[in-house]
């Protein structure tokens, strides 16, 4: 929205008036880059060359590093059993974190947004706890509470006789806690922004709260809810800190992708390394494109496009 | 229907436009429950368990040789990383929300991509370009350049997962500002530098605030990308976070959390700073809103 203002305003009576033929429309947009704002060249430059130097070229590295592997090797990396165990415990782990971070999120985020409550303003900042905490700080504090004789973990394995720590579902307990402020933070803003008018006119038509909610909140809602889903799972699936202190590492049932890559790394299986990596390399970047489409969408349903 | 019924009308209603008592009162616990159980007691239990043995065993932990060179390391890559990615995010926010160029977006979405990327990737791509087989690995042996497994590896990596943090805050604020009120300094004939620090600067200081906050919080924090280019190396290249991991790791519980007590007291101040610089923003935006009407 910001950036087509922008547009707009620069070739304002422009564009407006005629409608340019290419040649105009290349004159037009060689005058908004010679805008009398100074200092393109050099913040570009700079932004490129950093760019490259610390993200893209570091990238490629990788990118070679697993070409000089055969197809027939990479996917025999790819097959091997224990690797594919890691991929569906991180892949499982983040998916359900990130379902259940969703549903308190959305709670979390209404409870904020419509309810007084003492202390909100508190409780709201520290929605923001586990973007601030070290995940390694994360990682040794929840191991401490959910392990056996911990004060969640005694409680809960005295009442149930499930063990949380150690086991897959610590894990998912980790992702929880790191992907709970994605979701949070990606539904109080909209959520602030409805329009209670037509809650107002729902009601008024005779639905019940309920109808309300469900046929006039729930759809404008929903976006925001699956984008934050989305945005928890993919970081979920790369946490290394949070949960390898919870996780118990045991190969084929609680090891995670990120701690099979530093386990190849220390045996200087450098090929098998990267080629894990690649892998959920491409897995994040097909992540990224899915939540970059599903906030264009956002954005559209909004009305903000 | 005119307003004057309309709203009488839907005061008659109220029941229907707000949610039940027993709906709000179970939300309300249900949050209090999740943010308690799962942000407050993690917190607490930081400090618990820092001060199991008492305040003599917490110091002492804290000022072992290894508790304080992990801390020095900390705040070098701290100083050496956070001012390199401000100027990184001030340059990269200038180019693109101040000027129109092909490949916007795409530029957008590729300094977007660390936050992506796992951090134990971020760490090995460093391996690749200066570990034994590395590209640049054998140049560094030879010239007696050690990057990986020290210092300059470490900040590599950091300098790589904190790098859209200033950068992902000053773009869409310095876009909705826009650039008339450069524009009229510039036509009256101030400098470009004159502009940048008189007018764009004081129209972004709580923003980039708040970018470099973040920054500096995840720079002192980070821990899988670190953890792969420092080789442990006790007193040289254990951060505070590796500091934190070993002890733990054998099981000196005290020394593990004295040192996530120093974290864990960044993070809250970090918050702290958080939420009265959003609030500030909030102010200044509802103070210009005023003047504009």
């Amino acid at each position: 929205m910001a950036a087509i203002s922008i547009k707009s305003t620069r070739h304002n009576g422009l564009t407006a008036t005629v409608l340019p033929t290419f040649r105009q429309y290349k004159k037009i947009t060689d005058m908004a880059q010679s805008n009398i704002m100074p200092g393109f060249r050099p913040a570009i430059s700079f932004t490129l060359v950093y760019l490259a130097l610390i993200v893209l070229i570091p990238l490629s590295a990788m990118l070679m590093k697993t070409f000089q592997l055969s197809l027939d090797e990479y996917w025999a990396i790819l097959t091997n059993a224990r690797v594919q165990a890691s991929f569906r415990i991180s892949f499982g782990a983040a998916l359900i974190a990130a379902f259940v971070a969703g549903v308190f999120g959305f709670i979390i985020a209404w409870s904020l947004v419509r309810y007084n409550f003492p202390g909100k303003r508190l409780f709201d900042a520290l929605i923001d706890l586990p973007f601030a905490l070290p995940t390694a700080v994360a990682g040794i504090v929840l191991a401490t509470i959910y392990e056996p004789r911990g004060w969640i973990g005694k409680l809960v394995m005295d009442s149930t006789g499930i063990q949380i720590a150690y086991k897959p579902l610590g894990i998912t307990f980790a992702l929880i806690f790191i992907g709970l402020p994605f979701v949070v933070r990606t539904i109080e803003p909209v959520l602030q922004e409805f329009d209670t008018a037509m809650e107002e006119a729902a009601a008024s038509l005779g639905a019940t709260r309920l109808q309300t909610f469900i046929k006039v909140i729930l759809p404008n809602i929903l976006p925001a809810t699956i984008t934050g889903v989305a945005l928890a799972f993919a970081r979920g699936v790369g946490e290394y800190g949070s949960v390898i202190f919870i996780a118990g590492n045991m190969p084929y049932i609680s090891e995670i992708v990120p701690l099979l890559i530093i386990t190849k790394l220390e045996q200087y299986d450098y090929a098998g390394a990267t080629a894990i990596g690649l892998t959920m390399l491409l897995l994040s970047f097909l992540l990224l494109l899915l939540i970059n489409g599903l906030q264009w969408w956002v954005r559209r349903r909004s009305g903000q496009l | 229907m005119n307003a004057i019924s309309a709203t009488s009308f839907l005061a008659s209603k109220k029941l229907t436009l707000s949610d039940p008592d027993w709906v709000r009162y179970a939300l309300i616990v249900a949050t209090l429950a999740v943010i308690g159980l799962f942000l407050l007691l993690p917190l607490l239990t930081v400090l618990i368990e820092a001060f199991a043995k008492g305040w003599d065993a917490y110091s002492a932990s804290l000022s072992h040789p290894d508790a304080l060179a992990a801390m020095r390391l900390t705040l070098l890559v701290a100083v050496v990383t956070v001012p390199l990615t401000t100027v990184f995010g001030v340059s990269a926010a200038w180019a693109i929300a101040r000027f129109d160029f092909r490949g916007k977006s795409l530029l957008i979405t590729l300094i977007d991509l660390p936050f992506s990327v796992s951090p134990v990737i971020a760490g090995l791509i460093y391996v690749l370009i200066f570990g034994a087989q590395g590209w640049l690995g054998s140049w560094a042996s030879e010239h007696d350049i050690k990057i990986l497994f020290a210092v300059p590896g470490i900040i590599l990596a950091t300098l790589f997962v904190t790098f859209p943090f200033v950068a992902r805050e000053l773009i869409p604020l310095m876009q909705e500002i826009g650039h008339e009120e450069e524009e009229a300094a510039l036509s009256l004939g101030a400098s470009g530098w004159q502009t940048f620090f008189k007018i764009t600067l004081p129209n972004v200081k709580w923003g980039l605030l708040n970018g470099v906050l973040l920054c500096n919080a995840r720079a002192m924090g980070e821990f899988g990308a670190v953890s792969v280019v420092s080789g442990h190396i006790r007193g040289l290249t254990n951060t505070l976070p590796l500091h934190i991991e070993v002890s733990y790791n054998e099981y000196d519980f005290v020394g593990s959390f004295a040192g996530a007590s120093i974290l864990a007291a960044l993070a809250v101040v970090t918050l702290v700073f958080k939420t009265v610089l959003e609030w500030k923003q909030k102010q200044e935006a509802a103070k210009q809103a005023v003047e504009v009407h």
